[in-house]
C-alpha cells in the first residue's frame, strides 16, 4: 500500500495561514456571482454539505456537465483529503471549504489543519509498477481536471481553480 | 436458511443482501449494475467493496462483469476499490470486465491509466461475447 495522496497528521488552528501563500487571495473582491465559506466537520461524506451547492451554482452560472464533473471530481478528492489525511477524523478540527463561481471561472480553496505534506513526495501513480496500487489517485485527477492546483508552503490548504478558455483547459 | 455455499456458484440465487450492487447471470458470467449514480460517499464505498470482494471470496464467481450504466461520478476512493477487486478477481483465476462507462469516467480511467490495467468494453454484450 502507498500512502494516499494527502498523508497529512493533526495540529494546528483553522486560520488565514493556507491563504497568505495566494498570488490573488479568496478575499479580493471579482466578478464573483456566488461565493461561500464553510466550515466542515471531519466527517465521512461531509462534503456533500458544500458539493451540492456549488454543482448546483456552476449549473446555474451556465457550466457544462462535463466541466462540472471535473470540478466535482476535484474539489471532493481535497475535501476528502482534508478529512481523512489532514484532519484524520478529529471531530474537534474542521476543514474549511471557500468556493467562487463565476460564469467562466471557479475557485475551491480547500484548508485543514492538519501539519501538511509534501505533495511532491506523492509517487507517480501511472507508473508501471504502481499502476494497481489501490491509493494515491485523488492528487493525479484535481491536477488533471483543474486549470492550476497550488498548494500553500505549510502543504494544509489547497486552491483548486478552473477557468472556462485557458489554454490548458480540460 | 441464507446460509452461503462457495461451493455451488451455479446454484446462486443472490445470496448475501446486496445494498450497492445488483447482482445478475448471464449464462457464465457474473454480471453487476451498481444502485448508486454517484459512487463517492465514503461508507458506501467501503459497502461496496465489501459487496465486490464477497462476490470473488464467497461465491468464488470466475467471470465478473461490472455494467456501470446509470454511474455519473466515481471518485478514487472507489476507483480503489475496482483495482482491490481486479486483483482478487486475478489472483482466483477468474476474469473481470467493464462495459457501459459514460465518457467521462473513461476519462478518469484514461488520466490514472487504468485503462491498461482493466479490460474495458463499449457494451454489456460485447463484454459478455470477450469471456
Amino acid at each position: 500500500m502507498i500512502r494516499p495522496p494527502t498523508a497529512v497528521a493533526a495540529a494546528g488552528t483553522l486560520n488565514d495561514h493556507g491563504r497568505m501563500d495566494w498570488p490573488n487571495p479568496m478575499t479580493e473582491s471579482q466578478e464573483w456571482g456566488w461565493q461561500a465559506d464553510i466550515d466542515l466537520p471531519s466527517e465521512r461524506g461531509a462534503s456533500r454539505l458544500v458539493l451540492d451547492d456549488l454543482l448546483e451554482q456552476l449549473a446555474i452560472h451556465g457550466w457544462e456537465h462535463s466541466d462540472i464533473f471535473g470540478v466535482h471530481l476535484a474539489a471532493e478528492e481535497a475535501i476528502v483529503n482534508a478529512i481523512l489525511h489532514g484532519n484524520r477524523l478529529d471531530p474537534t478540527k474542521k476543514v474549511r471549504v471557500s468556493c467562487r463561481v463565476s460564469s467562466r471561472h471557479v475557485r475551491v480553496e480547500v484548508t485543514d489543519e492538519g501539519p501538511g505534506f509534501r505533495p511532491e513526495e506523492v509517487p507517480d501513480c501511472t507508473r508501471e509498477d504502481r499502476l494497481e496500487e489501490p491509493g494515491g489517485r485523488g492528487l493525479l485527477l484535481m491536477r488533471s481536471f483543474m486549470t492550476r492546483i497550488e498548494y500553500n508552503d505549510r502543504g494544509n490548504s489547497v486552491l483548486l481553480e478552473k477557468k472556462l478558455g485557458a489554454a490548458d483547459e480540460k | 436458511m441464507t446460509a452461503i455455499d462457495a461451493r455451488d456458484p451455479e446454484n446462486t440465487v443472490p445470496m448475501a443482501t446486496h445494498r450497492r450492487i445488483d447482482v445478475s447471470k448471464t449464462g457464465d458470467v457474473t454480471v453487476v449494475r451498481f444502485n448508486d449514480k454517484k459512487i463517492l460517499d465514503e461508507s458506501n464505498i467501503q459497502e461496496l467493496g465489501t459487496e465486490l470482494f464477497g462476490l470473488v471470496e464467497q461465491d468464488n464467481r470466475k467471470a465478473i462483469l461490472l455494467n456501470f450504466t446509470g454511474v455519473e461520478f466515481l471518485s478514487s476512493a472507489a476507483l480503489g476499490k475496482l483495482i482491490t477487486l481486479d486483483r482478487k478477481v486475478k489472483s482466483n483465476k477468474g476474469r473481470l470486465k467493464m462495459s457501459n462507462i459514460r465518457p467521462e469516467i473513461l476519462e478518469v480511467f484514461q488520466i490514472t491509466k487504468l485503462n491498461k490495467v482493466f479490460d474495458i468494453r463499449d457494451e454489456e454484450a460485447d463484454a459478455v461475447a470477450a469471456f
